[in-house]
């Protein structure tokens, strides 16, 4: 059914540090790799050596730059789906296909209803569903629910496919409902943002923004008495002493 | 959004069957228009082409159009659905309507009341429609209180003047289904008005700012998509039109689907004037063009929240 469940189960979702995210692209092709085979298979891969080469990705990885100057940040932002608690793609699917699990709170379609109408990708702010023109059905990530249960595999080996093969691990994965759960407090401790909170979609997942850069000696674990002395002048008087500041207090 | 050409026929064409049916029904059961079967197999049967046309060409944007009837099913949480449904039940007081009037040739007692429940559908199924639309806050162009006004105006514009030009045909025309057409024609003029001045002055909710969640640090913009090529979402969702064409576009509509019929109506409101026929088929085609233009810039200009992650500064 397309109505949703009742909120406050478990709510397994993904916690995502932008701080130490590479932008290495390898979630996105571990997520093909291991979903083309998987509970959505198969994911079309149309024109892959062609001027065009398109297809369903369930993870793709953005890179943005925020902020001016020299306090400006390049980040890597991969976006998934962020198994919203109050998800529109499931409440609009006038078939009843796409529908939030009750009992983790993962949203999956049921490819076999389906009629690909794509109003659920227009629902969704985050861009999670790619349609699949050769199968007619949308598609989307699956938070890897054939791996997280899957009892042949490792019980280490028991995360989605872009969580286990994050080189950085920057990609952690759990119940974001339960408050003493190693991503909660993950969450809690770095200060982890929703995205788009305004649209009122109660996304699950969380970003950890970058942390504050380390401009000062005493910030990097130095001695404090190394940081820099001399305070920035409004009228940019005393540069030179500044400037003899920062390159002895390095 | 793109501007399936699919959603877009279906939707004109659908607003303008119901619209027709529904003042061919008010103004049956309130005999405004004589119970003549010829004129309601033409009236009804016009609608009702235009209506189950529209139907059937949004099933062909569907990947399994075969599944159709699923639809049905989620009639509690989907406007979709609920179209659906209600587009399916306008056929049972469009048949029982119909066969008073072309099979019995009367419209009064039960079959008046059959007409009146049958209007009431036809304004809840386009309502529906709008609503599908009105319920995406994904997109703030149609998130709006004007998209589903918009909707049953412009459904109504189009039904009264192709209403009017079969009442001109079969010598039914009256003051009052000119008055209607006038009265549609201004409506839908001063909702589309409201509407545009409404979506360019107002900002979307989201930023790159708080879709990245990177606002603390600065102004976000993006420095790399993830893909050389552009993805569904961005075919889907990415359509830009220019601003200077949306212009120009506004102002070809307005002489379309106000101007030319607002002139043409009032020229053929004395039935005896020898253009009254081909006046009024001149402004209903008007209209009908005017509508798709509208239809189609609905789309154009229509901005999705995701495209903030591919460049997009407002949403």
């Amino acid at each position: 059914m397309t109505m949703l469940p009742p909120a406050g189960g478990k709510k397994l979702g993904l916690v995502i540090d932008l701080d130490t995210c590479v932008g290495c692209h390898a979630c996105a092709v571990n997520c093909k790799e291991w979903n083309t085979g998987g509970h959505s298979a198969p994911l079309p891969d149309n024109g892959p050596y062609g001027t065009d080469p398109n297809g369903v990705w369930f993870n793709r990885i953005h890179a943005f730059e925020a902020g001016e100057g020299t306090n400006s940040r390049t980040v890597h932002l991969p976006r998934s789906c962020l198994h919203c608690e109050d998800a529109a793609c499931v409440t609009v699917c006038p078939t009843g296909a796409s529908y939030k699990r009750e009992e983790d709170g993962i949203v999956l379609v049921n490819e076999d209803a389906c009629i690909g109408c794509k109003l659920c990708s227009w629902a969704c702010p985050y861009g999670a569903r790619e349609y699949d023109t050769d199968a007619g059905v949308m598609k989307k990530c699956t938070l890897c629910i054939d791996r997280i249960y899957n009892e042949n595999l490792d019980e280490g080996d028991r995360v989605p496919a872009c969580v286990s093969t994050c080189p950085a691990s920057a990609r952690h994965f759990g119940d974001l409902g339960d408050p003493e759960s190693d991503v909660s407090r993950l969450v809690a401790e770095r200060g982890g943002k929703e995205l788009m909170p305004e649209m009122g979609y109660k996304p699950v997942n969380r970003y950890l923004p970058p942390r504050p850069r380390k401009r000062n000696a005493g910030d990097t674990g130095a001695a404090p008495r190394l940081d820099r002395v001399i305070a920035p002048q409004a009228d940019g008087s005393g540069r030179f002493l500044r400037w003899v500041d920062q390159i002895l207090s390095r | 959004m793109h501007p399936a050409y699919s959603v877009i026929f279906f939707t004109t064409a659908s607003g303008a069957g119901y619209g027709l049916i529904a003042l061919m029904a008010l103004f049956g059961a309130l005999e405004g228009v004589p119970a003549d079967p010829w004129f309601g197999a033409v009236g009804l049967g016009v609608g009702a082409a235009l209506a189950t046309g529209g139907l059937l060409s949004s099933t062909f944007h569907l990947g399994h159009p075969e599944r159709a009837w699923r639809a049905y099913s989620q009639w509690k949480s989907s406007w979709l659905s609920r179209e659906g449904v209600l587009a399916t039940a306008v056929y049972l007081p469009l048949a029982l309507t119909a066969w008073g009037w072309i099979v019995e040739g009367r419209m009064d007692g039960a079959y008046g009341f059959f007409a009146i429940v049958l209007c009431v559908f036809c304004i809840l199924t386009v309502h529906a429609t709008g609503m599908i639309y009105a319920t995406l806050k994904t997109i703030s162009a149609w998130h709006n209180r004007l998209t589903v006004p918009g909707y049953l105006a412009f459904s109504l514009l189009t039904g009264s003047l192709w209403f009017h030009a079969l009442a001109q045909i079969f010598g039914y025309q009256t003051p009052e289904i000119a008055l209607v057409a006038v009265v549609a024609l201004f409506l839908a003029f001063y909702i589309k008005r409201k509407y545009w001045r409404s979506i360019d002055t107002t900002p979307g909710p989201a930023t790159p700012e708080s879709a990245t969640g990177l606002g603390d640090i600065g102004k976000v913009r993006l420095l790399e998509p993830p893909t050389m090529t552009k993805n569904f979402v961005q075919r889907e969702m990415g359509f830009t039109v220019a601003r200077k064409h949306a212009q120009k576009l506004r102002r070809i509509s307005f002489f379309a689907y106000f101007l030319i019929p607002l002139v043409l109506t009032g020229l053929t409101s004395s039935a005896e004037s020898w253009i009254a026929i081909p006046g009024t088929l001149i402004a209903a085609l008007s209209v009908s063009v005017g509508v798709v233009i509208e239809r189609w810039l609905f789309f154009a200009e229509a901005k999705h929240a995701v495209m903030l992650y591919y460049g997009a500064e407002s949403a």
